[in-house]
């Protein structure tokens, strides 16, 4: 019994002799945290395989009944091939980020750990920053090589009906972009998991919101319906994977980037004075 | 050291802890005691920063939890609902704590080992039995080596052999000097592991003394007597200010009045006696007297004894108490 080895003299130095742990131990922590659940490992499986999937099934679909299209439609896939490859692949891929963002916070609520977590750090805070770093980290690096292999193959199918270089102005910038998008977009479903703590609940709004309401308000009528369609956090968060401002875009992709990490950051602030505030 | 100060706790307008205030002296196993529903775990989770309290302060080593800069190093707690992720195996579990603490995977290995979960610590603790995740819960907290212990039911779902166990862990943990503040609704557990008690019932402190003196305050003695006499030695006794309750099968229970006396007041008056038996009530039904008025959720007005019947006056009268054995004869 280790503890039975220990000298009666306790309490040398008092409880402030302890070194608060540096930032790097908790975000090891959290990463220790992320790596050994399986809903991470399959999550992220399913990104890469959902977004690569479909990138091969829409662009090859498009590719295969390309003499069929009316110009049109040519025309526009043409004007950003970027935007419509990486699309493609991202408009379902997406959801897993958002499942997985919402888990990485809402589990430990559901299971319990959170008590754990927080008697650990019970400054709280620093608990949620290391846990919202490490996974945007993540989400990051997987979401930018996801992008890149979606563009390669996108690319290679559509072949000589398109031009498109990784050299031309601003594709270079969208391919990243991709990675960029899904990294705030993490960032965006943990924050609302740790303001609704609850997995199912979670989820339902993240996906309710990103995939539903957010498109259908392209359909609100007039100038006020444009302006909140092009300012919601996704909508204007996925204009960093195009190329450049389409023709129908109120905002540049870096102006919908940084709308969509407003948003986020407004999110994560709520979710961190309610963490605060809040018992356990 | 750990110290709760008018600690006041409400949730919508009821009053989970009211007005506590008590000091957990180390060297000791302090043990904290009330029905269901009295305040006991909310109370810890007042002590350990995890609920915020109404009014009062709670300290540990003299400063509030939040404030301690390593505090698994200074505190261990068990709580008493599960708190480990179901998908990750225990091993997994005490590492990521341990590395938000600066503590080394050599410790995590100490404390399962510690434990006894060896063969099942790469194991998701989903699947762990309730025992096993009690052992988890009790290794997590051994983790820093803490000066203070904060348990919560930890023989909750144990087997015997377990509840020997983290009885006798606790009292050496308490040799060592440290402060082991444990939890419980039952009475005869606390009686045999605890040395100091504090009993609250509905958010409130009924008692804080040692547990002996809980015991000898609580429990009324009685003398169980025989005689072929008993008409006249009831006479004799009252007459002397004893009171004598006879029962079906010739018995005497005698109270407010000690042993030696009985039998000098029997001789003097020349009454054969053929048993003269010193006894305690139950501790279990001292307990539930005592914290009768104040239990949560209560099967009835009266929290009879299993097979006394209503309104039967509990911690005495049912003598010789067969329960009481264990609290008695420690």
């Amino acid at each position: 019994m280790t503890a039975a080895t220990r000298p009666a003299a306790r309490s040398a130095g008092g409880p402030a002799a302890h070194q608060r742990p540096g930032f790097t131990r908790l975000m090891a922590a959290e990463w220790t945290k992320i790596r050994t659940v399986r809903s991470t490992l399959w999550s992220l499986i399913l990104l890469v395989v959902l977004s690569i999937g479909f990138t091969a099934l829409f662009v090859g679909l498009t590719a295969g009944t390309w003499k069929d299209m009316d110009a049109g439609d040519r025309a526009q896939v043409a004007a950003d091939p970027v935007s419509f490859i990486l699309g493609s692949g991202f408009f379902l891929s997406q959801l897993t980020v958002c499942v997985l963002g919402v888990l990485v916070i809402a589990s430990e609520y559901s299971t319990g750990m959170i008590r754990a977590s927080l008697l650990a750090v019970p400054r709280r805070l620093p608990m949620l920053w290391a846990k919202a770093l490490v996974f945007a980290i993540i989400v990051l690096v997987i979401g930018i090589a996801v992008s890149f292999a979606s563009y390669f193959i996108g690319v290679a199918i559509m072949g000589d009906k398109v031009h498109v270089s990784l050299g031309d102005d601003g594709v270079l910038r969208a391919v990243v972009g991709g990675g960029l998008y899904l990294a705030m977009l993490g960032l965006f479903a943990l924050a609302v998991g740790a303001i609704v703590r609850h997995p199912a609940g979670g989820i339902t709004g993240v996906i309710g919101f990103v995939l539903v309401l957010a498109p259908l308000t392209a359909l609100l009528p007039g100038s006020i319906g444009d302006h909140v369609h092009a300012y919601l956090p996704s909508e204007a968060g996925v204009l960093i994977a195009k190329a450049h401002q389409g023709d129908s875009d109120l905002l540049t992709p870096w102006q919908g980037y940084g709308v969509f990490a407003l948003w986020t950051a407004a999110l994560l602030a709520a979710a961190a004075y309610l963490l605060k505030r809040r018992d356990a | 050291m750990i110290e709760a100060e008018n600690l006041t706790k409400r949730y919508g307008d009821k009053t989970a802890v009211d007005d506590l205030t008590f000091t957990v002296q180390p060297g000791r196993v302090t043990g904290f005691l009330g029905p269901n529903g009295a305040g006991k775990s909310t109370t810890m989770r007042l002590l350990l920063g995890l609920d915020r309290p109404n009014r009062g302060d709670a300290r540990i080593a003299g400063v509030h939890y939040t404030d301690l800069p390593a505090p698994l190093r200074v505190v261990g707690a068990l709580l008493e609902a599960r708190a480990v992720h179901t998908g990750r195996s225990a091993y997994n579990h005490l590492l990521a704590l341990a590395q938000t603490q600066g503590i080394g995977r050599k410790r995590v290995d100490e404390v399962i080992e510690l434990v006894g979960l060896t063969g099942v610590a790469r194991r998701r603790a989903g699947g762990f039995s309730l025992g096993m995740g009690q052992r988890l819960g009790i290794a997590a907290a051994l983790l820093g080596d803490p000066d203070v212990l904060i348990l919560d039911e930890p023989v909750n779902g144990l087997d015997p052999e377990g509840i020997v166990w983290i009885r006798t862990l606790m009292q050496h943990l308490a040799r060592e000097g440290r402060t082991v503040f444990v939890s419980s609704h039952l009475m005869n557990e606390m009686a045999v592991t605890a040395e100091h008690l504090i009993v609250i019932g509905r958010g409130r402190l009924i008692a804080d003394c040692s547990t002996e003196e809980f015991i000898e305050r609580s429990t009324e003695k009685m003398v169980i007597v025989r005689s072929p006499e008993a008409d006249r030695l009831t006479g004799v006794l009252t007459a002397e200010g004893a009171k004598v309750a006879p029962s079906p099968d010739g018995l005497l229970t005698v109270t407010h009045m000690e042993a030696p006396r009985v039998g000098e007041l029997a001789a003097a008056e020349g009454v054969v006696l053929h048993e003269l038996t010193p006894k305690r009530g139950s501790l279990e039904a001292a307990f539930m007297e005592l914290t009768r008025e104040s239990v949560e959720y209560g099967a009835g007005d009266a929290p009879a004894l299993p097979g006394a019947p209503p309104g039967a006056a509990v911690p005495v009268a049912a003598p010789p108490a067969g329960p009481a054995a264990e609290g008695e004869n420690r």
